[in-house]
């Protein structure tokens, strides 16, 4: 519930923010404004920056231009630390220990929480993840969609106030997705802040609010989700797409 | 979360990965027992005094085991871009760092445990009873290289062939620490007096402190893109 009495501290506000890997551009002079509470779809075509800037939102890299706070504290301060606590990441890699089992590995993320009941949050986690059954398994032994499972238990775990998903259902099978779309829906209800990052319009646009899209590091398009039609979106990423303007 | 506890929960994790998988344990160990091995046939020793000789044996096996070591060690949080999950966790990121010291020190130690009395046997000497010097000299020189090892290994493991850069840096580096370790071995198996290498023990423990210290408050910048 937002106060009436003071103004929003906005959950990400990025000002001129840019990443740069040498000549390479990531990310450029990109304004937003998230505040808390929004689910925020992130499109884009390969390259286009989006794992840039969810990385930068998770703190994992630093801009080279303009200034990024989350929750009203600068990315780049030495307060990170405490901040990287509201923050849940899911990135491509699932970040998971293959000789250790399911549970161990839940286990060793919610002590570097410190988490106040460690044992508990794991148990709890595997149990959301349905994956009770194979707790006490190695992860090198999972099939792709349970890691992947497992690797979203993860980023849920230390319930973060900012979900930061990038492709968050990959490999995983036709319930998993609607389990997933369930779990987002209630993180949603719970006023958590969300950033999906997909190629999957369709998915995106179900599970947000908003929509931004990116091309070459830049802000192309931020509208609300609702009524925005697929087919002009495909058109507008196909378009600014290195291969779609090396067609035209 | 307690800066200590953090240290340990790192380190506690990279022995059961290692307990699991014991890939590491063994690669180090069959290294430097080859090593062992390899000179035991090159040279002569009941013609070529051993005290010439074993310090640089000894220290070839561990200084080499403990490269493969610390490459292996962050090859398991290269793999799945799991120092990711680390750099995201509410931590200092120093004491991802110590753990990561701590762990290599006793991997290394392990092999230090096996193979000095395996060449204490194959190459018939003795430290003259000086057992407590003999450890002191070794969890100084194994620390002192941990620390820088590691030190360089972060910095290399987010780049390209880092694999290829770490021996690069780490060995320039690691010569004092090196020198001091030979010489300092070198006085044990001659069973000299403590004041004849003092200066090299001292050596070794101010390379530990400023390459811990520096590490520790330089870390944070070290694991930046």
């Amino acid at each position: 519930m937002i106060a009436e009495s003071g103004p929003v501290v906005p959950a990400i506000e990025a000002t001129g923010l840019g990443k740069r890997y040498g000549p390479v551009v990531a990310v450029e002079s990109l304004d937003l404004r998230v505040t808390p509470g929004e689910s925020v779809a992130l499109f884009g075509p390969n390259g286009a920056g989006k794992s840039t800037l969810l990385q930068l939102c998770a703190t994992l890299i630093r801009p080279t231009a303009g200034r990024l706070c989350l929750f009203g504290t600068n990315a780049s301060s030495s307060d990170a630390s405490a901040l990287r606590r509201r923050i849940g990441f899911l990135s491509h890699q699932t970040f998971l220990y293959e000789h250790l089992t399911g549970l161990e590995n839940l286990l060793f993320y919610a002590r570097l929480y410190a988490l106040p009941d460690p044992v508990s949050a794991a148990l709890e986690s595997i149990r959301a993840a349905r994956l009770e059954h194979r707790r006490d398994d190695r992860v090198g032994s999972y099939s792709r969609g349970m890691q992947q499972r497992l690797a979203i238990a993860r980023a849920l775990m230390h319930r973060p106030d900012l979900l930061l998903l990038d492709e968050p259902f990959t490999g995983l099978d036709r319930p998993s997705h609607a389990r997933l779309e369930a779990t987002l829906e209630e993180e949603r209800g719970a006023g958590r802040t969300c950033i999906l990052a997909t190629h999957d319009l369709g998915q995106g646009l179900r599970a947000a609010d908003r929509v931004l899209v990116l091309a070459d590091g830049r802000l192309l398009l931020d509208r609300a989700a609702r009524g925005l039609d697929q087919g002009f979106l495909e058109a507008l990423m196909t378009a600014n797409s290195a291969s779609g303007r090396a067609a035209s | 979360m307690n800066y200590w506890r953090a240290v340990l929960l790192v380190a506690a994790r990279d022995l059961k990965v290692e307990l699991r998988s014991r890939e590491q344990a063994v690669t180090l160990l069959f290294f430097a027992l080859l090593v062992l091995v390899v000179f035991n046939f090159a040279f002569d020793f009941t013609v070529i005094d051993f005290v010439t000789l074993g310090s640089g044996v000894l220290w070839v096996a561990f200084i080499f085991s403990g490269v493969l070591a610390i490459s292996r060690s962050f090859q398991l949080e290269r793999e799945q871009d799991r120092i990711q999950g680390i750099l995201l966790a509410p931590i200092d990121r120093s004491a991802f760092y110590l753990g990561k010291v701590a762990a290599t020190v006793l991997f290394m130690a392990a092999v230090e445990a096996i193979v000095v009395p395996v060449s204490v046997v194959m190459f018939n000497f003795r430290f003259s009873g000086r057992i407590a010097l003999v450890v002191l000299e070794l969890v100084l020189n194994t620390v002192g290289f941990a620390a820088v090892g590691t030190l360089f290994a972060a910095m290399t493991t987010r780049t390209r062939r880092g694999e290829l850069l770490l021996p690069l840096l780490l060995f320039p580096a690691a010569v004092p620490v090196a020198l001091a370790a030979v010489k300092t071995t070198t006085h044990l198996l001659a069973g000299r007096p403590f004041e004849r290498y003092a200066s090299w023990v001292a050596l070794s423990a101010a390379y530990d402190l400023i390459f811990l210290a520096a590490s520790v408050l330089l870390f944070d910048y070290v694991l930046e893109d």
